[in-house]
């Protein structure tokens, strides 16, 4: 009997233990000491801020800088940051927002803190006008995002694959190869015929960016979703136009999906000699293709003209503990000092005028792309972009004309009934 | 001592009625707050229209019959299923074959039956590029050994399937061996001595002793493989490479892949509360299946 006793004692305290465990798991942070603050800063992909960081460290004593990056970013940073603003914890301090996903938060203002109340107006002129604006709540009343890049667009290709196939390998005889869409297949059929082991583009997704983001602004800037946020694909000739381009191009195509790991083996197996690249795509082929290739890409204009695809913005969370630092430090590093200091590091393109014009941008040249002028390349145009306005569910509807490009390319659907499920599912996403 | 005695007669009542309830509330209290509360949390949240990091409306059962109008979630149920029925059939059978010849007299025994536990402690990660890199369509060692060259697995629905179905039955057939093992050891050695003088052949032996000897083991792998089968997640997910798509058209999104891409891509947390509460009655309708199928082995009839 005694031992049963001690036994159902020992479990009576065992159990009250474990409950008093999981009651307060989530105890306080390690705050308590000093006046210390630890701001957690989230990014995704790469936006060259590590310079930065140490550099406001040490201007700022009692701040210390807590860095948390992913690489993949539709599929778990988004997923991730929306699960930190719906329990109202968990989130950084600062928090990266690629263009398309502001876009869908613009409506939750209440999220993120004001800039307007730490200094955020007189910031206006250090940013392109639209950038500047895309970054105010719906309502137009709160700033809740600051800019830190603009996508402007360039045609990315392998000069060694070009010179195996006889085509020129220097830039601007290149650009001169497709001043149109119509041109850069025929010179992908000729580099086909040549080269069989290598396709002449990497896969659907980037090429069909890039041309929707060309489109838009001749159809009104917008793709998917009109200004007033109805679902307008089908009507709207960008969508079809980018659509279409792209399937005439399939053949040429390696179909790979975009930053998926075959995707990534791609460019270590010669895969693919070309592919469509915002600014800041160079710091992701340079970082795929490794050492290795440094000096066999370079960077020709992108064939129809001009576009703008991706950006990204900075906001603070209303979570954060330290809404004042955090907005302090949000300013700081879209500064136009510290826009220079991210394209020198992953040529993050600039979205203030001055930085655009400084010449270590204006000027710069990237000795991995085969000493490219990325600054004359990038820049010139950069000011003169056009934003494009996308709907709330933007990302939801691009992954359904993503998916189903793959889809033709895989054989599984014509490009007839491609077009027609693409329309159907997205309109069912934008729902 | 007669003071004491309440209380002697206290800590009496105390041992017998009360102290087997104190043993038991650990499990009970922690699945009350990690089991009971996110279920019926779901019911609640499943009930509204409400979107991630945003609006929240009650909308009553219209996410229900919206999702039995969902094609997408039917895509989802047959992939659920094709797959279920193509991994969990060969890898029990396997299973049952891979126990079996554990049970024998062989040198390093003890090895062998470790090895089969080493696809469970393997790191996902690893797994995942492993088995990338064997069913990828450019360079794969698959369509190398086939001679299929560039044949895209993830292209179509059987394609991907199978490649999935590999990647199942390599993680879990070494576990239910095991589980088949332990069973097969309690079988008394006498029932197959007496056989073997009744002069039953080994093959005899194994269908009419081993395989009705196992029949508790038999149900429990059966109903915990459905159970993991048809909330698959993890195989396909890896296999497309971190998408919970499930391939350009859904090829192989399974049931617990939409439930993620509804939540987390789509935002629309209601509606993905929804698709797991119907899961969960799958789950049920389908282990209830498997189970009355497997209570008819072995020949108790």
């Amino acid at each position: 009997m005694k031992f049963s006793r001690k036994t159902a004692a020992f479990a009576a305290v065992l159990a009250g233990v474990l409950v008093a465990g999981t009651a307060c798991g989530g105890s306080d942070d390690e705050n308590a000491s000093g006046g210390d603050i630890t701001l957690t800063v989230d990014t995704f992909g790469a936006f060259g801020y590590e310079e930065l960081f140490t550099q406001y460290e040490a201007a700022h004593p009692g701040i210390k800088i807590e860095h948390r990056n992913e690489k993949e970013h539709e599929k778990v940073y988004v997923p991730k940051l929306l699960q930190y603003l719906e329990t109202g914890s968990g989130a950084g301090d600062v928090v990266a927002l690629e263009e398309g996903v502001l876009t869908s938060l613009r409506g939750q203002a209440d999220k993120f803190i004001d800039f307007n109340g730490y200094g955020g107006a007189e910031l206006e002129a250090n940013f392109i006008k639209w950038k500047y604006d895309l970054g105010k709540s719906l309502d137009g009343k709160s700033l809740m995002a600051l800019g830190t890049d603009v996508g402007g667009l360039a045609m990315c290709y392998r000069t060694d694959l070009f010179e195996k196939a006889g085509l020129p390998t220097e830039r601007d005889e290149v650009s001169k190869l497709w001043p149109t869409w119509a041109d850069y297949s025929a010179t992908g059929a000729k580099f086909q015929d040549k080269v069989a082991d290598t396709k002449f583009v990497d896969g659907p997704a980037a090429l069909y960016n890039a041309i929707l983001s060309q489109e838009a602004p001749k159809n009104g800037n917008y793709t998917y979703f009109d200004n007033a946020g109805a679902y307008v694909a089908d009507k709207n000739p960008a969508v079809k136009t980018a659509f279409d381009t792209v399937n005439g191009l399939k053949d040429l195509s390696a179909g790979l999906k975009a930053f998926t790991p075959e995707w990534q083996t791609g460019f270590k197996k010669d895969s693919f000699a070309t592919m469509a690249c915002p600014a800041w795509m160079l710091g992701v082929i340079k970082e795929n293709s490794g050492d290795a290739y440094a000096g066999k890409w370079d960077v020709a204009s992108v064939p129809g003209g001009g576009g703008n695809w991706g950006g990204s913005y900075l906001a603070v969370p209303k979570q954060s503990e330290h809404p004042k630092e955090a907005a302090e430090l949000a300013e700081f590093l879209t500064s136009p000092e510290s826009q220079i200091a991210a394209f020198k590091a992953v040529n993050a393109l600039p979205t203030s005028p001055q930085a655009l014009a400084d010449p270590q941008v204006a000027d710069a040249k990237n000795d991995y792309f085969n000493d490219a002028p990325v600054g004359k390349i990038f820049a010139a145009g950069a000011s003169t972009l056009q934003p494009v306005q996308l709907g709330v569910e933007n990302v939801s509807v691009r992954t359904v004309f993503e998916d189903i490009l793959i889809a033709i390319g895989q054989g599984q659907l014509s490009a007839g009934e491609g077009w027609t499920k693409a329309i159907e599912d997205g309109r069912k996403k934008s729902e | 001592m007669k003071q004491n005695r309440p209380l002697a007669r206290a800590a009496t009542w105390f041992d017998l009625k009360a102290a087997p309830y104190f043993l038991v509330s650990p499990y009970f209290i922690l699945f009350a707050i990690f089991g009971l509360f996110p279920l019926g949390f779901t019911v609640w949240v499943s009930l509204h229209d409400w979107e991630l990091a945003g609006d929240r409306e009650w909308i009553g059962l219209q996410n229900y019959t919206d999702l039995v109008l969902d094609p997408d979630f039917w895509n989802s149920v047959v992939n659920t299923l094709g797959m279920f029925v193509m991994a969990t059939v060969p890898q029990l059978l396997l299973a049952l074959m891979l126990a079996n010849a554990l049970n024998k007299r062989m040198r390093f025994r003890l090895l062998f039956r470790l090895g089969v536990l080493v696809p469970m402690v393997t790191s996902i990660v690893a797994v995942a590029v492993v088995f990338g890199q064997l069913f990828a369509r450019d360079y794969g060692a698959f369509n190398w050994l086939l001679g299929t060259d560039g044949l895209d697995w993830k292209a179509e629905k059987l394609t991907s399937w199978t490649a999935i179905s590999v990647m199942v039955d390599w993680r879990w057939a070494g576990y239910n061996a095991l589980i088949y093992l332990a069973a097969m050891q309690a079988i008394p050695r006498d029932l197959y001595e007496a056989a073997s003088i009744d002069g039953a052949s080994s093959r005899r032996q194994f269908w009419q002793i081993t395989i009705p000897m196992l029949k508790p083991a038999i149900i429990f792998t059966t109903l915990t493989s459905t159970i993991g089968g048809l909330s698959l997640f993890t195989e396909p997910v890896m296999f497309a490479q971190g998408d919970v798509g499930g391939g350009s058209l859904g090829q192989f999104q399974t049931i617990a892949m939409y439930m993620y891409e509804m939540a987390f891509r789509e935002r629309e947390y209601g509606y993905a509360s929804a698709v797991a509460w119907m899961l969960f009655l799958l789950i049920v309708l389908v282990s209830l299946v498997s189970f009355l199928f497997t209570r008819r082995i072995g020949g108790t009839k």
